[in-house]
């Protein structure tokens, strides 16, 4: 195990051992942040086990070749269109969408298509968008979207050529 | 929701049946991977409980709507960014705000840096990517925000 992941433990523990006293002794502050730490954590670990449990299905079922011809380096304009429909209907938010694209990357996505899976996944999650329309209006929704995706995009290429040229890879 | 556990039982369900020792393998690499992320997730929850515990809602309803929407927009962008909360709970907060007068240009930055620029998930991202690579988008999607929300703004004829 790392030094870094050694400390993040510590910390956590650290913080564990802290809400509990200050929540025993009936200090707000305490009650307030076990609250938000068990809420939050309900709300990731009801989802992540089933994304993780699909990951691995993907891992042993999919095969490279479809990955590269959808996703990879020759994929073009069509890598992003698969992008945009995978984040649509993905659950969660960025914490599902990073492991996602490494796993999509592993089967030889490539790197602009990865960052444009994570850009949307975080601005056109499809149940998301229904319920922002709802509260802000159906047109705040269609603005925001036309702007941001072909933003999402260009960035996504630009930062996947950059670091395509200067040699990144990344660490799976 | 729903629907995502249907999916997980049936896709597990069906590669069970075809063929047994690739989903105990499937099963595995599921949990291998997840394991390795769990300190960093637990990191998350952590960051999360200090800086909602720091910035209440009403802390940010206040800030968001000051009368000079420059500030509120600057504000908008840095609580955007350090907070994460669901979509259930982050825009009905938005709706509420825009029934109070706050402008959309400044709901927009908040909605988009609330998604797409996480100071809380940065541990996880830097696992996954490395710190550069963490940084340099987040910086980018700090800037989409930007201009997605000027945008807006000039839609509705706010600035």
């Amino acid at each position: 195990m790392s030094k870094g992941k050694k400390f993040e433990i510590a910390l956590v523990l650290i913080f564990g051992l802290v809400v509990g006293v200050l929540w025993l002794r009936g200090i707000p502050a305490g009650q307030g942040l076990g609250r938000t730490a068990v809420g939050f954590g309900f709300n990731i670990f009801k989802v992540l086990p089933c994304a993780f449990v699909l990951i691995g299905l993907f891992e042993v079922w999919v095969k490279p070749e479809t990955v590269e011809k959808h996703f990879g380096a020759q994929s073009g304009l069509q890598g992003h269109f698969w992008a945009m429909l995978l984040a649509g209907t993905t659950v969660g938010g960025l914490y599902v969408a990073f492991p996602v694209a490494v796993a999509l990357y592993r089967k030889g996505a490539r790197l602009a298509v990865i960052f444009a899976y994570i850009g949307a996944a975080a601005i056109v999650r499809i149940p998301m968008t229904i319920f922002e329309a709802t509260f802000m209006g159906i047109q705040f929704t269609i603005i925001r979207l036309i702007i941001s995706i072909p933003l999402v995009l260009v960035s996504a290429e630009l930062l996947g050529r950059f670091l395509h040229k200067h040699g990144y890879v990344l660490r799976t | 929701m729903t629907f995502f556990y249907i999916l997980t039982v049936v896709a597990i369900g069906l590669s069970l049946m075809i063929d047994r020792g690739k989903s105990w393998q499937a099963l595995r690499i599921a949990l291998k991977r997840f394991l390795h992320i769990l300190p960093d997730l637990l990191m998350m929850i952590v960051l999360v409980s200090v800086v909602l515990l720091l910035v209440p809602e009403r802390t940010i309803a206040r800030y968001l709507g000051t009368h000079n929407i420059y500030l509120s927009a600057a504000l908008a962008a840095i609580l955007g960014s350090v907070t994460l909360m669901p979509g259930f709970i982050a825009y009905p907060l938005c709706g509420l705000l825009l029934e109070k007068g706050v402008p959309y240009l400044v709901l927009g930055i908040f909605s988009t840096t609330l998604m797409m620029v996480g100071v809380v998930t940065f541990p996880l991202e830097q696992h996954y990517f490395g710190t550069r690579v963490a940084l340099i988008r987040n910086l980018l999607s700090l800037l989409i925000a930007l201009i997605v929300g000027i945008c807006i703004g000039i839609f509705y004829g706010e600035i």
